[in-house]
């Protein structure tokens, strides 16, 4: 596991930082710390997750002690206190996708990737996580990776998808099997005809 | 004012009460962790829970406001069984690990469980473990044992303004520590010790030495600092084994400082507990009657006027009184209880008592610090400021070092410059006190105990007149003592009679030779190696300064040991 550093000084870029001020000014004046959520977000995306120096930075820029930060950090599992690969997997095991076959998905990624879930790969490009529901149950089995799902899958198209990612490329989101977004996957059941009513 | 029936006992309370409180005043007892009169309400323990009628689910009483015709029941199956279940809950992953848990014997859960819960749990599974935390060497912490009732968060963010402590992951992994789990820097860290309902926060230097019910416990004031906070002695036989607060709203609520608290194990170490008597250069134990010998062999071929006193910080009033008419016997107005030379004017008791009161700060609404680091000098009065400070409307204006006070102030500048300007009015800080209700000062010792202290202490009741501070209904001229015995010799006029020397006068005197005789009681803040060639007298109670340079040694009680003022 590549164990990446705490790196000593983070600080937004000046485009980040923009982003940051532009939020911030959203929240009337001595109420900035309600920017924290959408601030902790902006530096994971920057740092890839969100170290203490980051922890640190927002606190100052919010004007809140750093434990406020840390708390809320640790809270949401979508903020990674840790060092991640550069590509997040979460794999939903969750009720409906694990009766869908979602022990066959982390199977074949784990077998793709070489890791085991919580890890990441040597190279730093994956981790693999598990999660619970993403609320994308009519789409069972499915994956998130980085911001995108990855639905109706297969232990195939997941590896698909990976190798895709591997080779550097962006796999289409959305359902894997064919079907439009969530629509019965046999083909539409009802509202056949245009000329049913008037 | 609504009226509610809380177990059938009509009460009627101010909107806004919450049941809890109503329930109290119908002399309804509700159980609770998470809640405390001195804290915001978190609502998170769940142990509170009652019957209100109508409500379809159990309330907890903590969290809700008191309704207009409301029937409360502490006491029905169904509140009742809400509780049980709600300790079941609780008891899940505590450790009940009460035979070596230093809480046991006073502890809310222990307490609760037994009026309140099961006679037996019916989890069967793992039990979660906290891995160890640490918040420096005065709180010991056992975090398995935690319930998250968040008090000890809450305290440190409301009450001592750091807000270092948190509660980290969420649900069964929530855990409670501080961040990067550095040691807490607070003065009053000591109080959560006090307010965790269980054993996860203890005493650290008090672990493992006494069971509560082993302890004889003797109600005291304290003398580390001069707020003169009250104060349990928990003694084993006749040992201090620690110290805690005792409720005074007047001057410390229920806090006390770590030093007021931890300050106890002193007691133990480099105790005078014999006279001693130095013969050949060095201190030898002596009898009572030998050391008195030496004394009055050397008072008798003295004058009077050769022979001086200094009172120490801690001393009491009695002992200083006695020295006082002791001295006055011998001939000698050589006498001072100012050890640090401050220069505060013992003819009018106005200008060094905190006059507005420690309470009276709730009612300030402006405060101008001159000189003294409220927050190491008088915890406990620093709290208070920031009580009042966070109510708001409070404008602090700060002369003198720029601290770290918890709360924030207008820094006004340093030295007598700023001092004058405001003295005149041309400050704009003057302005902001003048137009103040109820504006007050606090003046430092360290401010007095400069050379030109005594214009510090005119400059202050120049401010004090021309802002309105000193007034026939409200005194708002405050001098922030650090010695708990500085104000009782100060009424006592244990200061230089008519012709008499002060502190850094009788030390001048004893190193020409011109004082040959210097008392010492408990007095080990001067410098001992100015004494010159005088005899010296310690009486005290430790092996400090003062006793290492002494010429003959009498022992004395220390404050947890003797009864007086």
């Amino acid at each position: 596991m590549s164990a990446q550093a705490e790196p000593v000084t983070f600080a937004f870029t000046p485009e980040y930082r923009a982003r940051a001020d532009k939020i911030i000014a959203r929240y009337p004046k001595g109420r900035q710390q309600s920017a924290l959520l959408p601030l902790l977000d902006l530096a994971q995306r920057q740092a890839g997750w969100i170290p203490r120096a980051a922890i640190e930075h927002i606190a100052e820029i919010l004007e809140i002690a750093p434990m406020r930060v840390e708390e809320v950090v640790s809270f949401y599992t979508m903020f990674h206190g840790k060092a991640v690969g550069k590509h997040v997997v979460w794999l939903c095991t969750t009720t409906p996708c694990w009766l869908c076959g979602s022990d066959d998905i982390v199977a074949r990624c784990k077998q793709v990737l070489g890791i085991e879930l919580g890890e990441t790969t040597p190279d730093g490009m994956f981790t693999l996580l598990e999660t619970e529901c993403l609320g994308a149950c009519v789409n069972a089995p499915m994956v998130q990776i980085d911001d995108d799902y990855f639905e109706d899958l297969t232990p195939d198209s997941v590896q698909a998808v990976l190798e895709a990612y591997k080779r550097g490329e962006t796999p289409k989101p959305g359902s894997q099997s064919g079907r439009h977004t969530s629509e019965p996957a046999g083909g539409a059941t009802t509202l056949k005809s245009r000329s049913a009513t008037r | 004012m609504p009226k509610l029936k809380v177990d059938g006992v009509e009460v009627e309370v101010p909107a806004g009460t919450t049941i809890l409180q109503a329930a109290e005043v119908a002399g309804a007892e509700i159980p609770r962790f998470c809640y405390h009169e001195r804290l915001s309400i978190a609502g998170n323990c769940r142990m509170c829970l009652v019957e209100v009628e109508k409500s379809p689910t159990p309330v907890s009483s903590c969290a809700m406001p008191v309704g207009e015709g409301m029937v409360v029941h502490t006491q029905s199956a169904n509140a009742k069984k809400a509780r049980a279940g709600v300790m079941e809950f609780l008891l899940i992953h505590h450790p009940l690990d009460c035979p070596i848990c230093d809480q046991g014997g006073e502890c809310d859960l222990q307490d609760q469980a037994m009026a309140f819960g099961f006679d037996r749990g019916r989890y069967r599974e793992a039990k979660r473990a906290v891995s160890e935390k640490h918040m420096g060497p005065l709180v010991k912490t056992i975090m398995t044992r935690c319930i998250h009732c968040t008090r000890c968060i809450r305290f440190a963010t409301e009450v001592a303004g750091v807000p270092e402590l948190g509660a980290v992951n969420r649900g069964e992994h929530m855990e409670i520590t501080s961040y990067l789990e550095r040691a807490i820097t607070s003065e009053l860290s000591g109080n959560v010790i006090d307010l965790c309902p269980v054993g996860a926060l203890t005493s650290g230097p008090y672990a493992f030495t006494a069971r509560p019910w082993e302890l004889r416990k003797t109600e005291s004031i304290d003398v580390m600092d001069a707020v003169g906070s009250n104060i349990r002695i928990d003694a084993r036989g006749n040992e201090v084994m620690r110290v805690l607060p005792r409720l005074n709203e007047d001057i410390n609520e229920e806090w006390i400082s770590d030093k007021t608290r931890f300050a106890c194990d002193g007691l133990r170490r480099q105790r005078l507990d014999r006279p001693y008597v130095r013969r050949n250069g060095k201190l030898e134990p002596a009898t009572w009657q030998e050391a008195f010998n030496a004394i009055a062999a050397r008072v008798e071929r003295t004058s009077g006027g050769k022979i001086a006193a200094i009172a120490g910080d801690q001393a009491d009033a009695e002992a200083m009184i006695a020295l006082k008419d002791l001295l006055a016997a011998l001939g000698s107005s050589h006498i001072d209880c100012r050890q640090d030379g401050a220069k505060l004017d013992p003819r009018a008791r106005g200008s060094y008592l905190f006059n507005t009161t420690i309470a009276g700060i709730e009612q300030a609404d402006a405060c101008l610090i001159i000189g003294a680091d409220v927050r190491h000098e008088a915890p406990i009065i620093n709290a208070r400021l920031r009580k009042r400070w966070l109510r708001g409307g409070f404008a602090v204006g700060v002369i003198g070092p720029r601290l770290d006070l918890t709360y924030k102030f207008d820094w006004l500048g340093e030295g007598t410059r700023t001092l004058e300007d405001l003295a005149t009015g041309r400050h704009p800080f003057a302005e902001t006190l003048k137009n103040a209700k109820k504006p007050m000062l606090i003046l430092g010792q360290g401010a007095l105990r400069r050379a030109d202290g005594a214009r510090v202490l005119g400059l202050a009741r120049r401010i004090a007149e021309n802002g309105g501070l000193v007034r026939e209904d409200w005194n708002g001229f405050n001098v922030l003592h650090t010695a708990a015995g500085r104000v009782g010799g100060l009424d006592l006029g244990f200061v230089p009679g008519p012709g008499g020397k002060d502190v850094a006068d009788i030390l001048d005197a004893a190193g020409k030779g011109e004082i040959e005789i210097v008392y010492l009681l408990a007095a080990d803040e001067i410098d001992t190696k100015k004494l010159g060639k005088a005899f010296v007298i310690y009486q005290g109670h430790h092996g400090d300064r003062g006793a290492h340079r002494a010429d003959v040694v009498l022992p004395g009680a220390a404050y947890t040991e003797k009864s007086a003022t």
